[in-house]
């Protein structure tokens, strides 16, 4: 009985796609080109499948790598964007604003009272950095530019900072959506934003570090995680140099600047909260691989980026990264070598290096072997469920992602989250996957709750699309689709097929 | 219609090949392998007012609002009481001794970041140098106990918190699983079955139906729980309820731990003998107590240790509470402790002995610290101390 009833509603799912055979633009069978979709966005989709099929991968690539401009969302998931604090003021006066909160909070004397409003600040803060990650997960789920979106991603990991330390939930946003604008454009670029902003050098330590009073913090992972990498050709006297070059690069939460010799006052930057304080900083010789930096003020930062982002060690290093991401846990190095050479050919233009590794034999030949990370997991799943019906709050998915281990910018320290399998197929990890693929197959799972009303509003996953009958179905394994045949009921069907080995893999 | 042959086939002639690589090895261990857990303070809890150094005039100068008065605080030697939120639970344990405290216990991490202080005690690698983020020192022990096949130790290790904690992060597939709030799995033992016939085929099939077997041991666990509620026994709630689930496991099952519990960064309104320390503290020792308990004849082969990042400022500040200091003390319970006493290097407390004239000195490095006390308990030789804590040298104080 239960058989029939679920067979009759899969007929009925198929019977809007029943197509004609797809024009043959791509050179691929349709689940390969699936899967290469799989790879290149936060998970493949009916739409995109077609418009590969019906005008090859190269058109689809070009227009990922260049994209025509700022995405255009689906008006009911822009709409959820532009609700949101953080996108309808800039980022000084919102910290200015948080800070004044904070200190009216600080100078209460009750104790109670004095708790009661600390406790209100945290909420705020935390609310700002839920509307970041909602805005994050509202842009993976729909963004067409969803190359650009993926190395968001990529790049806020790369140059992690951690939500928690200080004020940083009221900054992360403004960080990733700079990252964001420069995704696909040059390392060089990305380098110095991150050097510029204050949730970079707040969480590394560097508005503390002046001269004679050095902390090395962001200069050691400015060599060893952002450019160079671990054995890329740094000593420990690199390190304590590079300090140097940084001193009196801090931040400034005011409208206030500090009070400077005359002889200085040409030397003071300031750009947003970013400061670069002369009185701070340690004018003397520095010599760092190799080079000599003249004691110049804020012109040898700019001196020394340059240098960091043009040393063929990075090349390698954010190359290596990059196919680690996207290619294989250990990718093979004939791939990242042609990467870094494209790197160095291109003065570091990411989306050069990204067409280098995309047209590879390498990375056609990895495809489905990808162990998704719970971002990839979770998104992907509610994107194959929803497809372009814009779920209405992405709570529930930060949740999944803090049970799994990955919630946006919640990795602590900052080497980012780690981008191989071993990291997070653990025997926990599994079965809170499994968990998951059954919140989500079963029914809305809170992603229709709008805040206020009581319930969800209606919402069941439909997984019958084009791309499950042409992308996905001719390649499952056989003990998947066996399981699938053994489902009850269709949220059954659905929690197989989202739990299953395949739907793990990208 | 592809779809439709393969929703009649059923599960029919559906493999339940052996599934190699368990993440528990099956029951059969020595049942009286030594049991560590870790407890770990997260926030820096003020050390200073746990062991309250009830022979110091220097401290009550300073502390005038916060201090614990020499009456209130419960006797443990001539130079030191304890807070007496602990006095039902830990204090008891001393009494039997089978609790020791360390004071002067810390890092050399002068940081004073909560992150970069407990990152730096969870790797447990070298003050200098560059350090490897997916390798924590209890990843390390359980990599030589198991490895190594010291004898009656073969590991197994759960960390009883939401993520994998750094400190079990490393070669070794560890489980995890808060023990906080036990629904229902939502996955019936008949998906499960299905799910794990998915994978049977596939790199990881031990991990798929390992990670069941631990859902389903956890389940079958505190299923004695419930039964024991509708005997009548006291529900015990917040960390109480968690120490007590995770003693069961650890009783049948599990013998490296790791838990944490936040919330000591106590910068403002502090208390004293009561009050915001005093609570916590309260719920801690009712656990730990409750964990003993449960743990029945196997209490004699356990050691609890209890860490936190730093200690607090030795001086309350202008909010009658602490800010982020240096050294901290740990705790160390169990059957088997040579307790009832203050253990380690210590040093007299007053002003001049201050670190940076701020905070406790750190006497006794933690890396030392436990690598002493994995000697003992472990038998592990320089070696396998060396893989543990490299660069280390671990120094004895004879805890039990």
């Amino acid at each position: 009985m239960k058989n029939l009833a679920l067979t009759t509603a899969l007929l009925l799912g198929l019977a809007g796609c029943a197509t004609a055979p797809p024009p043959a633009a791509s050179a691929h069978g349709p689940a390969q080109d699936a899967l290469w979709l799989d790879r290149l966005t936060w998970g493949a989709s009916s739409a995109d499948l077609a418009s590969l099929r019906s005008n090859g991968r190269e058109a689809w690539l070009q227009a990922q790598l260049k994209p025509p401009g700022a995405a255009a969302l689906p008006a009911a998931a822009q709409a959820q964007v532009q609700a949101l604090a953080i996108v309808q003021q800039p980022l000084l006066p919102l910290v200015q604003q948080m800070e004044a909160q904070r200190k009216a909070a600080d100078a209460l004397t009750d104790d109670a009272a004095k708790a009661e409003a600390q406790k209100a600040y945290q909420q705020a803060m935390t609310r700002l950095a839920r509307e970041a990650s909602a805005r994050q997960l509202l842009n993976a789920l729909y963004s067409p530019n969803q190359l650009q979106e993926q190395m968001s991603w990529f790049w806020f990991n790369h140059f992690n900072v951690h939500q928690y330390k200080s004020n940083l939930r009221v900054m992360v946003g403004d960080y990733e959506q700079g990252l964001r604008e420069r995704a696909l454009g040059r390392f060089r670029d990305l380098l110095g934003y991150t050097a510029h902003h204050p949730a970079m050098l707040r969480y590394l330590d560097n508005e503390q570090n002046a001269a004679n009073r050095i902390n090395e913090n962001y200069a050691r992972e400015l060599l060893e995680l952002h450019t160079l990498g671990v054995g890329g050709g740094y000593s420990q006297k690199d390190v304590q140099e590079l300090a140097r070059v940084l001193t009196g690069l801090g931040v400034n939460l005011t409208d206030n600047r500090p009070r400077l010799k005359p002889a200085q006052e040409a030397q003071y930057r300031r750009v947003g909260l970013m400061e670069f304080n002369p009185a701070r900083h340690d004018f003397g010789e520095k010599s760092l691989l190799g080079i000599t930096v003249k004691g110049e003020g804020y012109a040898e930062l700019e001196q020394v980026l340059d240098l960091l982002a043009r040393h063929p060690s990075t090349a390698r290093f954010v190359s290596r990264k990059l196919a680690q991401y996207f290619v294989a846990d250990d990718p093979p190095p004939a791939l990242v070598e042609r990467m870094a050479e494209r790197w160095q050919q291109s003065d570091g233009s990411i989306a050069e290096v990204l067409r280098a590794m995309v047209g590879s034999p390498e990375f056609e030949a990895s495809l489905g072997r990808k162990f998704k990370d719970p971002t990839h997991y979770v998104v992907s799943a509610v994107r194959l469920a929803y497809a372009d019906k814009v779920v209405l709050n992405t709570g529930p998915m930060i949740g999944w992602l803090y049970r799994l281990g990955q919630a946006p910018y919640n990795r602590q320290t900052p080497d980012g989250y780690p981008l191989d399998e071993n990291a997070w197929a653990g025997p926990g990890q599994m079965t809170t996957r499994f968990e998951i693929a059954r919140a989500i197959g079963s029914g809305s799972a809170g992603l229709f709750k709008v805040e206020g009303e009581a319930k969800d509003r209606p919402a069941f996953p439909q997984i019958a699309q084009p791309l499950y009958y042409d992308g996905i179905a001719p390649r499952l394994a056989s003990a998947t689709q066996q399981a699938l045949g053994a489902a009850t009921s269709p949220q059954e069907w659905n929690t197989y097929l989202l739990a299953s080995p395949d739907f793990m893999h990208r | 219609m592809k779809r439709r042959h393969l929703l009649q086939l059923g599960l029919a002639g559906f493999g339940t090949a052996a599934l190699p690589l368990r993440l528990w090895a099956a029951p059969g261990a020595r049942a009286d392998a030594p049991r560590l857990l870790v407890v770990f303070l997260r926030g820096a809890y003020d050390a200073a007012n746990l062991l309250v150094p009830t022979s110091s005039s220097f401290y009550y100068e300073a502390r005038p609002n916060i201090a614990i008065a020499k009456t209130a605080a419960l006797p443990l030697d001539a130079s030191w009481g304890l807070a007496p939120a602990l006095a039902d639970t830990i204090h008891p344990l001393w009494g039997k001794g089978q609790a020791a405290f360390v004071p002067f216990a810390g890092t050399n991490d002068v940081s004073r970041s909560h992150f970069e202080t407990q990152d730096h005690i969870e790797l447990g690698q070298p003050d200098e140098g560059s350090r490897d983020f997916r390798s924590g020192f209890m990843n390390r022990l359980a990599g030589v106990l198991g490895a190594g096949g010291v004898a009656g130790s073969r590991l197994e290790a759960m960390a009883f918190t939401d993520q994998v904690p750094l400190i079990l992060r490393g070669d070794l597939a560890v489980a995890n699983q808060a023990l906080r709030d036990l629904g229902k799995p939502a996955i019936s033992a008949a998906q499960a079955q299905v799910i794990a016939g998915m994978y049977a085929p596939t790199r990881l099939a031990g991990t798929v139906s390992g990670g069941f077997e631990v859902r389903d041991e956890v389940s079958r666990e505190m299923a004695g729980e419930m039964e024991a509620a509708s005997r009548g026994a006291i529900a015990a709630k917040g960390f109480a309820l968690e120490a007590r689930r995770v003693a069961r496991l650890m009783r049948d099952r599990v013998t490296l731990g790791f838990i944490d519990v936040g919330g000591w960064d106590t910068h403002v309104g502090q208390g004293g003998a009561t009050g915001q320390l005093a609570t916590k503290l309260g719920e801690l020792g009712k656990g730990l107590a409750l964990f003993a308990d449960e743990m029945g004849p196997q209490w004699n082969n356990t050691v609890v240790v209890v860490v936190s990042e730093f200690g607090r400022t030795f001086r309350e500040n202008g909010n009658r509470g602490t800010d982020h200091g240096h050294g901290s003390a740990y705790w160390v319970l169990g059957g088997g402790v040579k307790g009832g006493r203050i253990a380690g290097e210590q040093v007299e407390v007053k002003a001049a002995t201050l670190f940076q004239n701020r905070d406790y000195p750190v006497l006794n490095e933690y890396r030392a610290l436990f690598g002493g006390l994995m000697r003992r308990m472990y038998g592990l030789n320089d070696a396998q101390l060396a893989t543990v804590f490299p660069g280390a040298s671990a120094r004895d104080i004879g805890l039990v």
